[in-house]
């Protein structure tokens, strides 16, 4: 269990840094088709920005609770993703030939766009949940010692 | 090419490297893994793969370092040190040996950049052709993973579950 570092400059750093942290990786994700960057990496910095929410504030605190919450959605990644290429099956093609996702008024490369977009939705969501999810995984045992020096 | 660059990164690079091996306390061993990483992006940057950096500098210097530090700290005390091996003389001459082997091999590689080179020959033009007409896509390492390659990320991103999933089954105990 981690509890609350006690330090005025990394709180308020804290409280500032990581908005924009988050800010920063739902940029990433988002332009990625225009600039480096993507699902993964937008999905891990997503995560470790919750990662530090955790080792700054505790696993406590209110703004822990995201990751708490994003926790229960292990698996939603994936299913985002595979049902992308479901969805394809469903509109006459391929698994995964995002050309044949049944959304009307849009031609083969403006789906292709949107399925790419939906797929990399899809991997930030799981690379994010797994982050927080193996952080909590490895933080919780220390509850019991006074170890609990998770912040350096 | 100029070498004034490339010369101060590969040899952090390898004193980074170094370090984090011969280091006899464990914590700072993690952090010299976290800087060899950033080091590594650095590398990758200058050679054009920024895509590469990106994860690198993220998932090897950010969430790795944050990972090893939270499983050093909840299995080894705090000042966990280590008694190392006195160097065995069969590595000291068989890995400079393989180093020469290495070097000799990598002459035969492709130029850095070279057209001709079957990596940039096969399927490359294809792709770099047709990213913006088929899917609007200017960035080709996106439409490359995301759209012609996405069958493979997405058995990645299995992957990626997985590992969480073994995670959870393995560490996380119900509290008693």
């Amino acid at each position: 269990m981690i509890h609350v570092y006690d330090s005025v400059p990394v709180l308020t750093l804290g409280r500032v840094l990581i908005p924009l942290t988050q800010l920063f990786g739902l940029y990433v994700l988002f332009f990625g088709q225009y600039g480096p960057g993507g699902g993964f990496v937008g999905g891990v910095i997503f995560g470790t920005s919750m990662i530090v929410s955790i080792l700054i504030f505790g696993h406590d605190a209110s703004s822990s609770r995201l990751a708490r919450t994003v926790l229960h959605g292990d698996g939603l990644g994936l299913l985002i993703f595979a049902g992308v290429g479901g969805l394809c099956l469903i509109g006459g093609g391929e698994f995964l030939n995002y050309a044949a996702l049944d959304v009307p008024g849009l031609d083969d490369a403006a789906r292709r766009y949107l399925g790419i977009l939906l797929a990399q939705i899809g991997v930030a969501v799981d690379v994010a949940v797994t982050a927080v999810s193996i952080m909590f995984s490895l933080s919780v045992e220390t509850e019991d010692e006074d170890v609990h020096a998770g912040t350096p | 090419m100029t070498f004034s660059f490339e010369i101060p990164l590969l040899l952090l690079l390898i004193i980074t490297a170094a370090g984090a091996t011969l280091v006899k306390d464990l914590v700072s061993a993690v952090f010299l893994l976290g800087s060899y990483s950033f080091f590594l992006a650095l590398a990758w940057a200058w050679l054009g793969a920024v895509d590469v950096a990106f994860v690198e500098a993220v998932v090897g210097a950010g969430l790795a370092t944050v990972l090893f530090l939270l499983t050093l700290f909840g299995t080894a005390p705090r000042d966990a040190r280590i008694d190392r091996e006195p160097f065995s003389w069969p590595a000291l001459i068989g890995l400079p040996l393989l180093g020469v082997l290495l070097l000799y091999a990598a002459s035969d590689l492709p130029e850095f950049g070279d057209p001709v080179s079957p990596a940039s020959q096969h399927v490359s033009p294809f792709y770099l052709e047709n990213s913006l007409r088929d899917m609007r896509t200017p960035n080709v390492v996106t439409s490359v993973l995301m759209d012609y390659r996405a069958f493979d990320t997405l058995i990645e991103t299995v992957v990626i579950f997985t590992s969480g999933m073994a995670c959870a089954l393995l560490l996380r105990r119900r509290r008693t």
